[in-house]
């Protein structure tokens, strides 16, 4: 029996890193300290696993040997006139770095999870800029935390315990130092553990930040009420929010992917830069999967763009909307795809959904995901985190390692090995 | 593999060489006494320009804040790219370059050492996780320590061999090179928005010996506290300051203090303080009203004062990205410019922030700013102890260099510039009075000599025999050549090395890059007493559990993620 510490949880943007497990015939049989999203995924990882690779022959996917399974994916990806490489937010950077170089030598394009989650977010950054801090800044600080659009309670269990709300800080003592503001469409777990729970009509993100800049000026607000709040309950938060010593706005895909997406963050980011004339604000995403933050800086330092990034004229492109996935999809201008630890088929909007079952694409992920059901080619791999060493960024852009605990079952490789693979076949092909 | 340049017109400084032409031989990545010809591949290097490798100390290529800088500012990179060759990795520029990039412009200048000058250690595996990336050169990190609770802590309470233990083991568990200090103490201030505070250091110099709120240390406190943890533990590299009052009129006199305050403490061989890009902090007069040079009352202290080295921190009129560990700076210059804006605050530790700016000639604070930078130069009495650098990408890309080398060599090409900005700034600017126009040698004194020497390779930035063979070949015969007047050759000459050598391979050919090799990472390992460095660490183990929001074991950076790993140890003493 072995007890790992310290293993950094591949699961969601808080990237905790005081995992404890106990492994035993290279099996994790006890997991300490994890969420119950983190214990569920350390316990249950082995289980339902493909182990071989497949390839659909005759509509039905059949067994492989990895070499043929690779030549494959290769073989789609060099006929394809526009291949997409996609996903990587739920792996490691070495992974997401091959996965570029991929697309560039293909002439294609890589884009992951960012486009369904937190491309307003960086399109809030090539705006406004964003002035934000690591979560331990608000441990230390923060004595007003305002959730915007995330339901935190259930997407990322431990961030209210370890980094804001119930973290003891060094200037912060705990929960009663702090006030803890919620605003959502709907009275969600987390909302139920508000000081001060916002209730907000759907859609009107927007306006009530509007309102609240206006506030904050002591401009009068000619209506009657914004987003079903009075305007007294307005100039009460905007009060709150510029007497406070330390303010945090954290906002999720409720203020993302609502009416307004782009819009609404960079009203969210004007309202901070505001506030700091009055005091110290910063903002900050939530970031869902756990490397998602990891493959824009990777993307970023490689080609200059946090993602969607197109390689066709030979030097890095970038045009949100142009060369996204989705879009892509939706217009019928991709006609191959390479996807890695990522499940678009199960969240892209149908229409998308639809267009990506027309083009052949291959799949490497650790399990038979909905994705890889209606792939041409289905490669397994290592759970990186678990099985694999790597790195990852937490939310905050911090960068943490990633352990190996226990050795991936036999004839299953990383994917950054995979990934590896399929490039040195393509440039072998090519030259 | 044997290499020889033949009959080339070498300026190797720290080797006394001035113009000879000679040969140069090479035998695997190592400068040698002599190599068989007839065996050798033979560079026939007649007539042309051969120098050491260039070497940078300050330059932001890598880590989080150059990576905001570059999804900051889209705008930048699109018209500026940099096709995929059979050799190249394809990116973009312009003044946030993607990392492959970095590698290949630096080395086509005819650069192949370059340090990354401000990384907090809490992020520093993402800035070796671009070194990685950043083709060809050789690069170390210089890691923050200005603000660091417990640097500050040690400080307070004069437990100096305690913070140094602690300097060295965060350098070793993080692979950092030096220790970097910036706008000490106020950091932590911003961090609390604490303008207050601020608006003290900000409007009146004299306050470096203000206690920071909450720390009860002074600004002075910490610059002399970590001088004396740098020459305890030996580094190879003095301490590196971004001083206080950055881009503030009348700061000039809080730069001479910072330098002031260490004087005591110097030894007999050599700068103890490095001053980074003084330009920046070379302000005098008491508002933007009043702005002037005070490039003349900084010189003359580093004129007089051999501990104290510096470097330019020039500007170039261009549309840049402003990126410092200055968080409160950047603020300021939203505020000033109302560009957009980054912040990001580190825990424990150091924050940063970024503004796109674009200096204009037409801009009188613009303009004064780029004649402080030359008068610096200009000024200098002692080549050894002031480096050029733009501060990329603060003052301007580095691929502006060339510029900048042409605007020190050529009394006319200054004055061309002169003719061109702000009335005011030109008036009130003694840049016209100035004779002085740096030779060749000269240039190979601040662009590779003295900063390889400042920086502590032994290795780098001369030709002896057993100096790693990194060599740059550019096609001017400076015997012919009047750099006065023909400072256009020389801008050309320069922009596009006609070979790089890095470690005796070609990389760079006729301007084009022909190869692509991996760098090293440079870092410290100092040593420190065994009983004392468990003592810190059992102290530490808490401090990290009450103040990081990662575990101990996962803040030190395994070997894996480290790039031609070249560890430095040093001893304490």
């Amino acid at each position: 029996m072995l007890v790992i510490k310290n293993i950094v949880c591949p699961i969601c943007g808080c990237l905790c890193d005081d995992i404890e497990a106990t492994v035993e015939d290279n099996k994790i049989i006890k997991v300490k300290n994890s969420c119950s999203v983190s214990a569920t995924k350390f316990l249950n990882y082995y289980k339902e696993r493909n182990l071989s690779p497949l390839i659909r022959e005759n509509s039905e996917l059949k067994p492989a040997s990895i070499q043929e399974a690779i030549n494959k994916t290769a073989e789609i990806l060099m006929n394809a006139d526009l291949p997409v490489i996609y996903g990587f937010a739920c792996t490691g950077c070495e992974t997401q770095s091959v996965g570029v170089e991929l697309a560039e030598e293909v002439g294609g394009i890589i884009d992951n999870q960012t486009v369904t989650c937190h491309g307003p977010s960086a399109l809030g950054l090539h705006d406004q800029g964003m002035p934000s801090c690591t979560l331990g800044e608000i441990r230390h600080r923060a004595d007003l935390i305002v959730y915007w659009g995330s339901n935190f309670q259930e997407s990322h269990p431990r961030h209210l315990a370890r980094y804001s709300a119930l973290s003891e800080g060094r200037f912060r003592k705990g929960r009663k130092d702090r006030k803890l503001v919620v605003i959502d469409v709907r009275k969600t777990p987390s909302a139920r553990l508000a000081d001060l729970y916002i209730p907000i009509e759907p859609g009107q993100d927007y306006e009530l930040m509007s309102a609240l800049r206006m506030a904050l000026q002591f401009d009068e607000i000619e209506e009657e009420s914004v987003a079903g709040l009075s305007i007294e309950q307005i100039e009460e938060l905007a009060e709150m929010m510029r007497s406070c010593e330390f303010g945090v706005l954290f906002y999720g895909l409720g203020l993302t992917m609502s009416r307004g997406k782009e819009r609404n963050i960079d009203m969210a980011i004007s309202l901070v830069r505001d506030l700091n004339k009055w005091t110290k604000f910063v903002i900050m995403p939530m970031r869902g999967h756990y490397n998602v933050t990891g493959m824009n800086e990777v993307t970023a330092w490689q080609t200059g763009y946090p993602y969607a990034v197109d390689f066709s004229h030979g030097y890095p492109y970038y045009s949100p909307g142009e060369t996204t996935f989705t879009d892509l999809l939706r217009r019928g201008e991709c006609d191959a795809a390479l996807i890695v630890a990522s499940d678009p088929l199960a969240h892209f909007p149908k229409d998308v959904a639809k267009n990506l079952c027309k083009i052949p694409y291959a799949v490497i992920d650790p399990h038979l995901s909905m994705t890889a059901l209606a792939a041409e080619v289905v490669i397994p791999c290592a759970f990186t985190g678990i099985e694999a060493e790597g790195s990852a960024y937490r939310m905050d852009t911090v960068p943490l390692p990633l352990k190996k605990v226990v050795d991936p079952p036999s004839g299953i490789y990383p994917d950054e090995e995979i990934v590896s693979m399929i490039l040195k076949t393509i440039k072998s092909k090519r030259r | 593999m044997e290499l020889l340049i033949k009959n080339g017109i070498v300026y190797d400084p720290i080797n006394g060489i001035d113009g000879e032409i000679m040969d140069i031989a090479i035998r695997d990545n190592k400068i040698v006494e002599k190599v068989d010809e007839s065996k050798s591949y033979v560079i026939n290097a007649s007539n042309k320009l051969v120098m050491p490798g260039g070497v940078d100390l300050h330059s932001h290529i890598a880590g989080p804040k150059c990576n905001v800088g570059r999804m900051l500012r889209p705008e930048d990179h699109y018209k500026d790219v940099e096709p995929k060759t059979q050799v190249k990795r394809s990116g973009v520029g312009y003044s946030v370059p993607s990392s492959f990039t970095i590698g290949y412009r630096y080395a086509i200048l005819g650069y192949t050492t370059v340090f990354e000058p401000a990384n907090p250690p809490l992020k520093m595996l993402h800035c070796h996780h671009e070194f990685k990336d950043i083709p060809i050169l050789d690069k170390g990190c210089l890691v923050m320590f200005g603000n660091n609770w417990f640097v500050m802590e040690y400080l307070r309470d004069n437990k100096l061999d305690e913070c140094a233990a602690y300097v060295a083991w965060t350098l070793n568990a993080t692979k950092g090179y030096a220790i970097k200090l910036v706008d000490p103490g106020c950091v932590e201030a911003w961090k609390w928005g604490d303008v207050e505070f601020l608006d003290v250091l900000w409007g009146r110099p004299e306050t470096m010996d203000e206690p920071v709120p909450r720390f009860d240390v002074t600004a002075k406190d910490i610059v002399r506290g970590l001088c004396k943890v740098n020459k305890l533990l030996n580094l190879p590299h003095p301490i590196h300051v971004h001083a206080n009052g950055l881009g503030t009129p009348g700061n000039y006199q809080t730069t001479i203090d910072t330098m002031d305050c260490v004087k005591d403490l110097a030894k007999e061989d050599g700068p103890i303080i490095h001053l980074t890009h003084v330009q920046f902090n070379g302000y005098a007069g008491s508002d933007w009203i009043t702005m002037r040079s005070g490039a003349h009352e900084i010189m003359k202290y580093v004129n007089a004062n051999k501990h104290v080295s510096l470097d330019l921190g020039q500007v170039i009129f261009t549309d840049t990205t402003t990126m410092t560990g200055d968080g409160p700076f950047e603020y300021k210059l939203h505020l000033l410019t109302k560009n957009k804006w980054t912040n990001s605050d580190v825990e424990n530790e150091e924050g940063a922030g970024l503004v796109p700016i674009h200096y204009k000639k037409s801009n009188f604070v613009h303009a004064t700013m780029w004649t402080i930078g030359l008068e610096l130069a200009l000024l200098a009495k002692d080549p050894w102890r002031i480096f050029m650098t733009t501060d990329h990408p603060n003052g301007g890309p580095f691929t502006h260099y060339p510029k900048v080398i042409a605007w020190l060599m050529s009394k006319e090409a200054r004055k061309r510039t002169l003719e061109k900005i702000s009335k005011r700034a030109r008036s009130r600017s003694d840049l016209d009075n100035m004779d002085r126009e740096y030779s060749f040698y000269e240039i190979a004194i601040i662009t590779r000599a003295a900063t390889a020497k400042i920086l502590g390779l032994k290795d780098k930035g001369h030709l002896g025999v057993g100096a790693d063979a990194d060599v740059a070949i550019y096609d001017i015969n400076p015997r012919e050549v009047d750099p006065s007047s023909e400072y256009k050759k020389i801008r050309k000459a320069l922009s596009k090395a006609t070979f790089t050598l890095k470690d005796g391979e070609i990389i760079v050919k006729d301007g084009e890059i022909v190869k692509s090799v991996e760098g090293r990472t440079y870092w410290v390992k100092p040593s420190v007493p065994e009983d004392l460095m468990n003592a810190m660490e059992s102290n530490l183990v808490k401090k990290f559990r009450d103040y990081y929001t990662v575990e101990m074991e996962n803040f030190k950076i395994p070997d894996r993620f480290i790039a031609r790993s070249s560890p430095i140890p040093t001893h304490y003493s």
